[in-house]
C-alpha cells in the first residue's frame, strides 16, 4: 500500500476516536447520546482529508504516520478541552482549522527545505525577537511571574512556541557548516576534548541566550527546552558526549545561579521540593497547583475515574480545584479521568511521533535534513518532558503546553508548522530511498 | 550522524520511561498517602456528589434523606421523627464526618460501587442513587420511651429476643441532626455536660444494680448446683470478701429459697452464691451473655462499649484478682454495663437461653424498592440450658407478680422482670433505678432494659418499671391492653 493510502486509512481511527470521545462526554453531561458527536467526527475527518490531499499532492513520499498520530493527539485534546469547557473547545476547534491551513501553507512554502537554509539568519533574528517580545512594555504579559505571552490588540500568543522551531532550524543549518571544525580541531584537556575557541564562541552565545531567556522570560521550563534542543543537536552533529556534558554543566551553573536570585524561579523550586508545606501551599503562586495536580492523579489510579468525572471546581463556588486544567495541568486531568493506562497511551503516541522524526533523520541523506529532523523531534520530546515532568513532580512545574493537546492557539499553530517541516524533510529523505 | 541520533532516541525513551514511572508512582504505587493528605479535599467533594439512600424506620417513616445542594451536590436532611432516634441514625456531613447508622451502613447508603452497575447506570442515563436502609426501630414505641423518660437522662432498649431486632433504642437527651452541620453547634453539643451526642444505650457505663442478679441466678441454675427451691440463708449483714454486706433496709430474711431471694432482691443470698460459684464460673457465664466484648450490633464500634468490670477506665480481665466476686454478683463492685447489654440479658432468658445478635437494620432496599439484602437473625451462642432459662423466667415472673417489680405488670399479659437500684450517692439518696424484663412471659416477644441516671430516692420498681410497662404496651399493642 502506498504511503499516502496508509495515511488516509490511519485517519479513520483518529476520527472514530473523536466521535467516541464526544459521545462519552455527551452521555456524561446530558444523559443523551446525541448524533452531534457523529457530526463532529465527520467534520474532523473532512478537515483531515483536505490536509491529507495537500500532503498527497505536494509531499507524496512523506512519512505516512506523522500526520495521523498528530491528528489523534489533536482530536484527543479537543475532547478533553470540550469536557473542561465548551467555549474553550469551540475556540480550540477554530485554532485547529487555522492550524491546518497554516500546516498546508507551510508544506507548500517549504516543499524544498533548502529554502530555510537561505533565510537562516533571518529566522534566527526573528526567533530571538519573538522570545524577547513578552518583555516589551505595552504588549508583553506576565503570567505567574513568567513572561511568555504577548498581547497585540485582540490577538494574544506565546512567541516561544514559534521561536523554538526557528532556533532548531537555525542551529541545524549552522551546525551543518561547523560540525567538522568542531570535531576535528578539538584541543584535548585530560579526558575532555574542547572545541577550538573560535568555535566555542557560538556555543557560549547559545548558552548565554538560554541564560538570558531565563532572566528575561523567567521560565525555567522554556530555557530547559531550548538549551536541551541545542545540546541534542550539538550531540547529533558532533557525536561528542563531552560537548553535551560541558553544556549541561554550564546550564546547571547558570540555572542554579538564577534559581537562587530570581525570586519567581526560586518559588517554583521551593514548591517543587515540598508541595505539601502548608505555608507554600497557601501562598499565591505557591505549591497549590502542583499539590492539586498530584491529588488529581492519585484519584485516577490505574483506569481513571472515567470521562468527565474529574472534579475541577469546588462545588458551590467559582474557585478552581485544579487551576489551569485546560493548559498546564491537562495531563493531570487525563490521568484523573483515564488513569495510568490512558496517560501511558498518550505518552506512547508522543513517543511514536518522536520515533518517526528520528527515523526520518536516520534515512535522510544530507546533514541539514538529518539535523533538522532530529532537532525538531528532540524539541518536541523535551516539551512533553518539561510539562509532564512538571505535572508529575519530576522537575519543577513551569508553564509549557502539552503539544497538540493543551488549549492554546500558538501551541496548535506552532506544532502544526513543526509537523509540516518534519513531513517536508521526510518527503525528501524517502524520495531518495524509494 | 546516525549513531548519535539513535542514542538520542534512546535517551528520549529513557525520559519518557521516567514520566511513566512518575505517573505510576502517584497513581498506583503511592496514591494512598496523597488521598490521606489533609489538604486533599477530593474524597469529600466526591462524596458530596453521591445521592445517599434514605434511612427509614420499620414502618417506612423517613428518618434521613438527601436533598439537592449547589452544583450537583447532595446534603443530608433529618426528619422530625429522627430527633427521637438521633444517636442511632447519627449524621453524615462533609465537614464533620459520620456517626451512627450513617457510618456503619455507609457502604449500603452510598450504593453499589460495582463498576459494571455504575456503567449501566450511566448508559441508561440514570443517576446513581444509594440504597435505602430500613431500620428495625418502631418510631411510635420510641416516642413513648422518650416521653416516658420525660427529660430525665436515661435510656430504654427494647429488642425481640428471637430475632435480635432492636425496636426501641432511646437515649435522653438527644439532638437534632440537622443542627450539627453547623460546626459551632456541634462543638457546643460536644461540650454539653449532658452529652446529647452520646448514645447512652450502647456507650454509657452504668452500675447495673440488682438487675445483674439475673446473670448470677442464670449461672447458679445452669451449673446445676442450685434450683429455684434451693434454700440459702438471707440474714443481714453477711461478711463478703472480708467486709460486711447488708440487705436493703438491713432486713434479715432467714432461710429462703432462691425464688424468694430474687423476688425480693436479697443481696446477701446472691453475694454468697457468687462467692460459691467463683470467679471462673461467673466469668464464663458473663462472657456467654456478651459481657467483656463489644456487642455484635451493626453500629460503629467506637460508639459501643463492652460491659464488665472496669478499673480506671480499662476493662479488667474477667478473672482478675481485683474483682470482688461476691459484690459483683449483686451488681456492685466495679461492674459497668450498657443498657443494651442488660436488655440482652433479659432477651437470653426470654429466648430459652440462646443469645441472638442484636441488629438495627431490617433490610437494604434499592431505589426501585427491590430488596437487596434482608438481614437474617443470627444466633450467637447458647448461654444457659432451656431448663435453666425456663426456671429463671418463672422466678422473674414472680418479681413482677409479687416482688419489687409489680409496677411493670400489664393487664392480661404476664411480665417477667427484675428491678435494680444502683446507689450513686447514699448521702443524698441519689440512685440510678433499673428495670429489665420480657413479655409475654409464656411467649416472649420483647425484652427490655430501662434505666434513669439520676433519681433522688427512686427505686427500680417505682421509676424504671412504669417506663418499661408503657413501652411494652406500645410494642405489644392491643394484646397488652387486652
Amino acid at each position: 500500500m502506498s504511503a499516502r493510502n496508509r495515511e488516509l486509512l490511519a485517519l479513520v481511527p483518529a476520527s472514530l476516536l473523536l466521535t467516541a470521545g464526544f459521545a462519552a462526554v455527551f452521555v456524561e453531561r446530558d444523559d443523551v447520546l446525541s448524533d452531534v458527536s457523529l457530526t463532529y467526527g465527520a467534520i474532523f475527518l473532512g478537515l483531515c482529508l483536505v490536509a491529507h490531499l495537500v500532503i498527497r499532492f505536494t509531499l507524496p513520499d512523506a512519512d505516512p504516520y506523522l500526520f495521523p498520530l498528530a491528528a489523534t493527539l489533536a482530536c484527543f485534546g479537543l475532547v478533553m478541552i470540550y469536557r473542561i469547557d465548551e467555549t474553550l473547545a469551540r475556540e480550540q476547534a477554530q485554532w485547529f482549522v487555522v492550524g491546518l491551513v497554516l500546516f498546508g501553507a507551510t508544506i507548500v512554502a517549504v516543499r524544498d527545505i533548502t529554502v530555510l537554509e537561505r533565510y537562516r539568519y533571518v529566522i534566527a533574528t526573528a526567533s530571538i525577537i519573538l522570545l524577547l517580545l513578552p518583555r516589551l512594555p505595552g504588549i508583553g504579559q506576565q503570567v505567574n511571574g513568567a513572561y511568555l505571552g504577548v498581547k497585540l490588540g485582540p490577538i494574544a500568543f506565546q512567541p516561544a512556541e514559534f521561536a523554538k522551531i526557528g532556533i532548531v532550524v537555525f542551529l541545524s543549518s549552522y551546525l551543518r557548516d561547523t560540525r567538522q571544525l568542531l570535531v576535528s580541531a578539538g584541543r584535548r584537556i585530560g579526558p575532555v576534548v574542547l572545541p577550538p575557541l573560535k568555535h566555542l564562541g557560538p556555543m557560549l552565545v547559545v548558552w548565554g541566550l538560554a541564560m538570558l531567556l531565563l532572566v528575561f522570560i523567567r521560565d525555567l521550563g522554556s530555557s530547559l527546552m531550548f538549551f536541551g534542543a541545542f545540546l541534542a543537536l550539538l550531540y547529533v552533529a558532533t557525536n561528542r558526549l563531552s560537548f553535551v556534558l560541558f553544556g549541561l554543566g554550564l546550564f546547571a551553573a547558570g540555572g542554579w545561579f538564577f534559581a537562587s536570585t530570581v525570586g519567581h524561579v526560586q518559588n517554583r523550586i521551593d514548591a517543587w521540593r515540598d508541595p505539601f508545606d502548608p505555608e507554600l501551599y497557601d501562598r499565591v503562586g505557591g505549591s497549590y497547583q502542583i499539590a492539586q495536580s498530584l491529588f488529581a492523579q492519585a484519584d485516577g489510579g490505574l483506569f481513571g475515574q472515567g470521562f468527565a468525572q474529574s472534579i475541577l471546581q469546588i462545588p458551590g463556588t467559582d474557585s478552581q480545584l485544579l487551576p489551569a486544567a485546560h493548559t498546564d495541568l491537562i495531563y493531570a486531568v487525563i490521568v484523573n479521568e483515564l488513569g495510568l493506562v490512558g496517560a501511558v497511551g498518550v505518552l506512547v503516541v508522543y513517543l511514536l511521533i518522536v520515533e518517526r522524526a528520528m527515523k526520518t533523520s536516520i534515512i535522510a541523506s544530507d546533514s541539514f535534513s538529518k539535523l533538522l529532523a532530529a532537532g525538531l523531534g528532540a524539541v518536541f520530546a523535551l516539551q512533553v518532558f518539561v510539562i509532564v515532568g512538571g505535572v508529575t513532580k519530576v522537575i519543577p512545574l513551569t508553564g509549557v503546553t502539552l503539544p497538540l493537546i493543551s488549549y492554546g492557539g500558538s501551541s496548535i499553530l506552532a506544532n502544526f508548522v513543526l509537523l509540516a517541516l518534519l513531513l517536508a524533510v521526510s518527503d525528501k529523505a524517502r524520495r531518495r530511498t524509494a | 550522524m546516525n549513531t548519535p541520533t539513535r542514542r538520542l532516541f534512546i535517551l528520549v525513551i529513557g525520559l519518557f520511561a521516567v514520566l511513566v514511572f512518575a505517573t505510576s508512582w502517584w497513581t498506583v504505587a503511592r496514591p494512598q498517602s496523597l488521598r490521606d493528605n489533609p489538604q486533599n479535599r477530593r474524597a469529600l467533594l466526591q462524596e458530596q456528589r453521591i445521592h445517599r439512600g434514605a434511612i427509614r424506620a420499620a414502618d417506612g417513616t423517613v428518618l434521613a434523606r438527601s436533598v439537592r445542594g449547589p452544583d450537583e451536590t447532595w446534603t443530608r436532611r433529618y426528619s422530625e421523627a429522627d430527633a427521637l432516634v438521633s444517636q442511632v441514625v447519627g449524621y453524615s456531613y462533609t465537614s464533620l464526618g459520620r456517626a451512627g447508622l450513617e457510618r456503619s451502613r455507609n457502604a449500603d447508603l452510598v450504593g453499589d460501587t460495582n463498576e459494571l452497575a455504575s456503567l449501566l447506570d450511566q448508559i441508561l442515563g440514570r443517576e446513581p442513587v444509594g440504597y435505602d436502609v430500613i431500620t428495625t426501630i418502631d418510631v411510635e414505641a420510641q416516642r413513648v420511651a422518650i416521653e416516658q423518660l420525660a427529660g430525665r437522662k436515661g435510656s430504654v432498649v427494647a429488642l425481640e429476643p428471637d430475632t435480635g431486632r432492636v425496636r426501641v433504642m432511646a437515649s435522653v437527651p438527644g439532638f437534632d441532626a440537622n443542627d450539627v452541620r453547623d460546626p459551632r453547634t456541634y462543638r457546643r453539643l460536644n461540650r454539653d455536660p449532658d452529652s446529647p451526642l452520646f448514645n447512652r444505650a450502647t456507650q454509657a457505663s452504668y452500675a447495673p444494680g440488682s438487675t445483674f442478679k439475673v446473670v448470677t441466678a442464670a449461672a447458679a441454675l445452669d451449673t446445676g448446683r442450685y434450683t429455684p427451691d434451693t434454700v440459702v440463708n438471707g440474714d443481714s449483714p453477711k461478711e463478703v470478701s472480708g467486709v460486711p454486706l447488708a440487705n436493703s433496709g438491713g432486713r434479715s430474711w432467714g432461710d429462703i429459697t432462691l425464688t424468694t431471694a430474687l423476688t425480693h432482691s436479697v443481696n446477701t443470698v446472691f453475694a454468697q452464691i457468687g462467692e460459691d460459684l467463683g470467679k471462673a464460673t461467673m466469668a464464663k457465664y458473663m462472657t456467654r451473655f456478651g459481657f467483656y466484648a463489644k456487642p455484635p450490633l451493626d453500629y460503629p464500634a467506637d460508639q459501643m462499649l463492652a460491659s464488665g468490670e472496669y478499673r480506671r477506665g480499662r476493662l479488667l480481665d474477667p478473672e482478675s484478682d481485683l474483682i470482688d466476686v461476691g459484690r459483683m454478683a449483686i451488681g456492685q463492685d466495679k461492674l459497668q454495663v450498657t443498657p443494651l447489654q442488660m436488655a440482652t440479658v433479659a432477651a437470653v432468658v426470654a429466648n430459652g437461653g440462646v443469645r441472638v445478635a442484636p441488629r438495627l437494620t431490617e433490610r437494604i432496599v434499592d431505589p426501585d424498592g427491590r430488596v437487596v439484602e434482608r438481614i437474617e437473625p443470627k444466633e450467637e451462642e447458647r448461654v444457659i440450658s432451656r431448663r435453666a432459662a425456663r426456671q429463671l423466667g418463672e422466678m422473674m415472673q414472680n418479681v413482677v407478680r409479687e416482688g419489687t417489680g409489680t409496677a411493670a405488670a400489664l393487664q392480661g399479659i404476664s411480665v417477667a422482670g427484675k428491678t435494680g437500684t444502683a446507689e450513686k450517692n447514699p448521702a443524698t439518696d441519689l440512685n440510678q433505678p433499673w428495670f429489665i424484663a420480657y413479655a409475654p412471659a409464656d411467649d416472649p416477644k420483647i425484652a427490655i432494659a430501662v434505666t434513669v441516671e439520676d433519681s433522688i430516692g427512686g427505686q427500680g420498681g417505682t421509676v424504671a418499671a412504669p417506663v418499661a410497662r408503657a413501652v411494652l404496651e406500645a410494642l405489644l399493642g392491643e394484646e397488652a391492653r387486652g
